[in-house]
């Protein structure tokens, strides 16, 4: 029997704002405009929002400080903090919320001025007091180590890691509002500056800024917008750390439980995937979610990502924006894959579509490997 | 005999933890239930979920489970190691191994707990164990 949250929210706006620089703006600015971008996609007005989904790195209380920049009053408000994971989350949240009408047009946004405002990563994060006297450099040297595990256990190459930069730039290039476009050689990544072993500085996400919004509304309303209605299938969430020494196996992630959970609620399988989004804060990543969503068995990640068969015209499309590698990472990149999702289903991707895409996965990542939620989207065609 | 030593040594773990390195003792909380060792310090079994707790001395032995090279300009300091340590007793650990160059530090190296103090501050770290 299908499980009651499969298919009951629909995703009827999408808006971005802000990517690459944003001279000039504050955080709240940018995802108000991702936010104004959303609901004139939806054909909604900010009055009708009644429901806020939000996270961010600069405020304490970011759903308080949303609505109130927003101007709004809202019936229900999330702000569920799992990294930069919490934008899929949201949807599981929304979902739940919009199911049991406490609340009608649920919200979920972000924005970050991580670039213009000098490249640091904010953060109230505390410190790990157990990890921070050996001078870890957060977030790259935990995934160094899993990255450097990875290679020992399963043979992995820095190789296998460039050439998923490499796909994402290919992508990148045909994507015009991806922020690096410029050409990118398996042998550029290879040669870059060395930041903490095996990971270079190509193997690591950009530093943009930006702000992205989403609007879900209760199915049985998908179809009074403008736009084809982009149905949240199933969502899982899995979380089994935070600090990277407290990670059970640093070769394999809670993607592996978050993964499962979110294709049993959809009630489909990886062979039904056309177009996969996952969050690439560093090379390894990619490699680490597919094979523990299923794409390919453990170990066989680098051979998988290899040759560009995850890039335009390879086995399977993966990171279609051009990812944080190459498209945009203001800090918390959540929001963006699931944005992409839902513009490749929607057909609306241009020159990068992938052709007939029914069903996307969209995989974000938060902490240090640490938290992973799994969404699972599709078009009316798979309800 | 633990308990002795730790009953003035404040109440919380992690007091407890540096009270034990200030002292140069590798000290960590043991299961009763499930006899399972745990790192960081914890009030609770995170194997078991057992509130039922001993501290007991680690021997200190352990392997690289993995490791990276931080990359530092020679006038900021230069190239560091960080490591994870798998204690032979079980728990993982941070750390860095001293004694040899940092990019010879491979995974599965046998190494050895000392206890050093960095501005009245005191950490584990490891080196190269000399018996195979
Ligand atoms: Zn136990």
């Amino acid at each position: 029997m299908a499980h009651d949250l499969r298919g009951s929210s629909a995703v009827v706006g999408v808006g971005l704002a802000g990517c690459g620089e944003a001279h000039g703006k504050l955080p709240l600015d940018i995802l108000a405009e991702a936010t104004h971008n959303a609901l004139d996609d939806a054909g909604l007005k900010l009055s009708d929002v009644d429901g806020i989904f939000t996270g961010s790195s600069y405020h304490f209380m970011p759903g308080l400080s949303t609505a109130e920049y927003l101007g709004i009053k809202p019936r229900f408000t999330d702000t569920t903090m799992v990294g930069g994971s919490s934008f899929v989350a949201h949807t599981l949240n929304a979902a739940m919320a919009l199911k049991t009408g406490l609340c009608d047009v649920a919200l979920v946004c972000y924005g970050s001025n991580q670039r213009t405002a000098g490249g640091k990563l904010a953060t109230m994060s505390e410190q790990q007091i157990y990890e921070v006297p050996y001078k870890p450099r957060y977030p790259i040297s935990s995934y160094a180590l899993a990255a450097a595990r990875h290679m020992h256990e399963y043979g992995t190459t820095r190789e296998q890691m460039a050439d998923v930069a490499v796909a994402a730039r290919q992508w990148a290039k045909l994507n015009p509002s991806a922020f690096a476009r410029d050409d990118l050689s398996r042998e550029d990544v290879l040669n870059s500056r060395m930041i903490s072993d095996p990971l270079s500085l190509l193997d690591c996400c950009l530093v943009t800024d930006g702000g992205g919004a989403v609007i879900m509304v209760p199915s049985e309303r998908a179809k009074d917008f403008p736009n084809k209605p982009i149905y949240l299938l199933g969502t899982g969430t899995a979380q089994w750390h935070r600090q990277i020494t407290q990670m059970p196996d640093l070769t394999t992630t809670a993607a592996l439980d978050s993964g499962k959970r979110a294709f049993a609620m959809a009630g489909l399988t990886k062979d039904d995937v056309d177009v996969v989004e996952l969050y690439d804060a560093f090379t390894i990543n990619t490699i680490l979610f597919l094979e523990d969503l299923g794409f390919c068995a453990k170990g066989e990640g680098g051979a998988f990502v290899a040759d560009g068969n995850i890039a335009p015209g390879g086995g399977l499309p993966v990171n279609t924006n051009g990812g944080g590698l190459s498209c945009v990472h203001p800090g918390m990149y959540g929001i963006f894959i699931l944005i992409e999702a839902i513009q490749q289903l929607r057909g609306d991707c241009g020159e990068r579509q992938i052709a007939d895409s029914e069903v996307a996965l969209v995989n974000g990542n938060g902490g240090v490997l640490s938290s992973q939620v799994t969404s699972i989207l599709g078009t009316e065609a798979v309800l | 005999m633990s308990s002795d030593n730790t009953e003035n040594l404040g109440s919380g773990p992690d007091l407890t933890y540096q009270a034990h390195l200030n002292k140069k003792e590798l000290f960590l909380p043991k299961c009763l239930v499930c006899n399972e060792f745990h790192f960081y310090p914890r009030v609770v079994c995170p194997h078991c979920g057992s509130f039922d707790l001993e501290w007991q001395a680690l021997s200190g032995r352990g392997e690289v489970y993995s490791t990276t090279v931080i990359r530092r300009k020679p006038e900021r300091g230069g190239n560091y190691n960080v490591c994870l340590v798998t204690l032979k007793e079980g728990p993982r650990m941070m750390s860095r191994i001293d004694g040899i160059p940092a990019e010879d530090v491979k995974i599965g190296d046998k190494v050895t707990a000392s206890i050093i103090n960095n501005d009245g501050e005191c950490h584990v770290i490891f080196s190269p164990s000399q018996e195979a």
